[in-house]
């Protein structure tokens, strides 16, 4: 069948079984949106910025199993992208970006909304293309999917110049793609693996350190059994958070620098680490020196071999994807006779219990101003724990994360890599369109919340009944956290005046807004948006205590176990 | 510690500047990097000259690698192997320079490839010590211009870098 490149594009993604495609038109994708006008499978969230569009397909693809899509025009339409991409790719998240180039002949003529999209998004994909005849579109955009799904997911942006998009030719969508130059390694390797589980049964001190792999890989069940099995503690990365159930004995919260005492001491004090999907990022084990100090040995299951030995040494590296890994090890120990040492155990778990007993996670509440912490508490108790919980970036993304406790993966979506503000809101929306029926809360402060708050407008238009926490104190809170501790109480830039009514300004978007200034109407407020307005977006802006820091706190450069408890400790 | 990395990659436009964009973003060293085509047209083979930690090392093959267009990564200065490099020379030469120029090309088993009534080109290959000595037995003062290709290398014997 003869069809033009931009019917060919939209036919892939019919293929693809893809079910939105957040994006914004321009001049160079007119015929792209001509074709998706004229089709109802693959549906089009308009955005009003776009970055919007990628961060809304990104949390789309956090919240389910499956590739998010972004279309975006040429120059500026590609340049807002690159936030958005940039962010994905720090956390390894499936998308596929189709962005509009100049026609083929003006390319290096500095033509209207001309840039090199490839080479500026190089460094921030995990491969890109540049559709040079029309011919290669089918076969790219397959490669496109492949790859962002296969192997380290990752971004990938297929760049489409407008005559390509007239130009025709026969289309076939390939069955199968494969790659000479690409071949990710699924399977763990055997001998490793055995190793491994041998070094776990003779580990006296075992502590499991897992990250966004899990979630990725979609292998919680698989580390639940695991840990189960043998009894270990566990802890997940902010990225992980959900890889293994919150309220479990053996989940010892999370770890690095804003987690819990009895995560860090283990894992630093612990002989046997087993990392799984985790990359021993500097927010996780702060000064790598420090940490190297106590004799450990790690095992390193990860799918990229780059993360492995990458900042620490590994003992027992195994590539692979964690899933499959995971299995075989649970193989093994179930078809050998070998358990864990009971003795060492509980020696190790009264050690932990001691090291818990400390309630880091205390706060003291207030009768007379709202505490974002009990906020964060409030919403896990009115959402019973079951909403999707999108966050921006700062000490509200922290508090979000030390207390709604998640029981489940793809329930927390947050920038854990490139840290973006600004993602809380796209997140959302992409995380309710594609769970129509489900809770879904965006915990944000006053600040980020401004960096994308024209998708309100979005949010109306596709009905979206987000519930927006803003923890508002008026303050950019981490870095006003930071200049209080290592700044001299200087509070440069910190502070912002001038904010918009949160709730009027919801209001006149067509949305409920509800300010909430007092801790007794918390509760109050939360039901009444879970509740009455159930189907409506609400935007609930908290007057919070504007001094709240975030505890516990291991400061940049330090080691995990020199720990600032809380403001007493400074 | 200098190192010596071959790799093959799809003949693809942009290929280059995306290994050569993961030394710059990831800071490591390149001294030098050639890359042509092979006897299949579809891949390129590039030599890079690189220095580091066995560390740096490690991540500079797992980030190549890792690179979708890279078919296959080999460091082969990790066991017998051999470097070639081309240079081009031209030099000041007339008088008695002249015959000097010849004598010391022949010694060290150059060409001469261009001649006028007072230059020569000079072609010479070999590893990189060897070109420097040419370099430094010739009088400084008589260097018109030096262009060098950069290493090419390949392993000894049986060890084949192929798809």
């Amino acid at each position: 069948m003869v069809l033009t490149g931009a019917e060919i594009v939209i036919r892939c993604l019919q293929e693809e079984k893809v079910e939105y495609v957040f994006g914004y038109p321009g001049g160079a994708v007119l015929y792209l949106y001509d074709a998706l006008f004229q089709q109802e499978e693959v549906r089009h969230v308009l955005v009003r910025h776009e970055q919007a569009a990628v961060h809304a397909a990104d949390g789309y693809a956090r919240s389910t199993e499956r590739v998010g899509v972004a279309l975006v025009t040429s120059g500026p339409g590609a340049t807002n992208a690159v936030t958005g991409i940039a962010t994905a790719y720090c956390d390894s998240i499936p998308i596929v970006i189709i962005s509009g180039q100049v026609p083929t002949a003006a390319i290096g003529q500095d033509a209207f909304q001309e840039v090199d999209t490839v080479g500026i998004t190089r460094p921030c994909v995990k491969h890109n293309f540049l559709v040079r005849d029309v011919r290669d579109i089918a076969s790219t955009i397959k490669k496109a999917f492949y790859l962002a799904k296969t192997g380290r997911p990752g971004p990938v942006l297929v760049d489409i110049p407008k005559d390509i998009t007239i130009a025709k030719c026969d289309f076939e969508y390939p069955k199968e793609i494969s790659m000479r130059s690409y071949n990710p390694v699924v399977r763990g390797h055997q001998g490793q693996i055995k190793k491994a589980v041998q070094l776990l049964l003779e580990a006296k001190r075992p502590m499991i350190y897992t990250g966004g792999g899990v979630v990725l890989a979609d292998a919680a069940e698989q580390l639940t059994r695991l840990t189960r099995l043998l009894g270990y503690p566990v802890t997940n990365t902010l990225m992980g958070l959900g890889g293994y159930p919150a309220s479990d004995r053996q989940f010892l919260g999370m770890p690095g620098m804003h987690g819990t005492y009895e995560a860090n001491m283990s894992m630093h004090y612990c002989d046997v680490l087993l990392a799984v999907g985790a990359r021993f990022d500097d927010r996780v084990i702060g000064n790598p020196a420090h940490f190297a100090e106590e004799p450990r040995k790690i095992i390193h299951i990860d799918i990229d071999p780059s993360s492995i030995s990458k900042r620490v040494k590994v003992d027992v590296p195994i590539v692979g994807d964690v899933k499959e890994v995971l299995d075989e090890m649970i193989r093994q120990l179930e078809a050998g006779a070998a358990r864990p040492n009971a003795e060492h155990l509980a020696t190790w778990w009264k050690q932990i219990e001691e090291w818990r007993g400390r309630n880091c996670m205390a706060y003291k509440n207030s009768d007379e101003i709202i505490k974002p912490q009990f906020v964060v508490q409030k919403l896990w108790e009115v959402t019973g724990g079951n909403a999707i919980v999108t966050s921006d970036v700062g000490q509200h993304q922290m508090w979000a994360a030390q207390y709604y406790r998640f029981e489940q993966p793809r329930r927390w979506l947050n920038s854990g890599g490139l840290g973006t503000m600004g993602v809380g809101l796209p997140y959302a929306m992409g995380a309710q369109l594609a769970h129509p029926d489900a809770q879904v809360a965006c915990i944000t402060g006053e600040a980020s919340i401004q960096m994308n708050i024209q998708e309100l407008s979005t949010c109306k238009q596709f009905r979206l009944p987000i519930k927006i926490c803003n923890l508002n104190n008026r303050y950019l809170g981490m870095v006003r956290q930071w200049q209080q501790i290592f700044h001299g109480a200087r509070y440069s830039e910190s502070y912002m005046d001038s904010l918009p009514d949160f709730a009027k300004l919801a209001a006149a978007y067509g949305h409920v807004g509800i300010r909430v200034d007092r801790p007794s109407d918390v509760e109050d407020a939360l039901r009444e948006a879970f509740g009455k307005h159930k189907n409506e977006l609400v935007f609930l802006d908290f007057q919070v205590d504007q001094t709240e820091n975030v505890y516990p706190m291991v400061q940049g450069g330090k080691g995990l176990t020199e720990m600032i408890l809380s403001a007493e400790d400074l | 510690m200098r190192h010596v990395i071959s790799l093959l990659i799809e003949n693809e436009s942009g290929a280059l500047s995306r290994v050569s964009g993961l030394f710059s973003a990831r800071g490591y060293n390149i001294e030098s990097l050639t890359v042509a085509p092979t006897e299949d047209a579809s891949m390129s083979r590039m030599t890079i000259v690189t220095s580091g930690s066995d560390d740096i090392i490690e991540q500079i093959t797992k980030q190549l690698n890792k690179l979708v267009e890279v078919v296959k990564v080999v460091d082969i200065s990790e066991a017998a192997h051999i470097e070639r490099e081309l240079m081009l020379i031209k030099v000041r030469a007339t008088g008695k320079d002249r015959e000097e120029i010849k004598r010391t090309a022949d010694i060290f088993r150059a060409r001469i490839i261009d001649v006028t009534d007072a230059s020569y080109v000079v072609e010479l290959t070999g590893n990189q010590a060897k070109l420097d000595a040419f370099v430094g037995a010739i009088e400084p003062t008589l260097v018109l211009e030096t262009v060098r290709s950069g290493v090419c290398g390949i392993g000894r014997g049986d060890r084949v870098l192929k798809l």
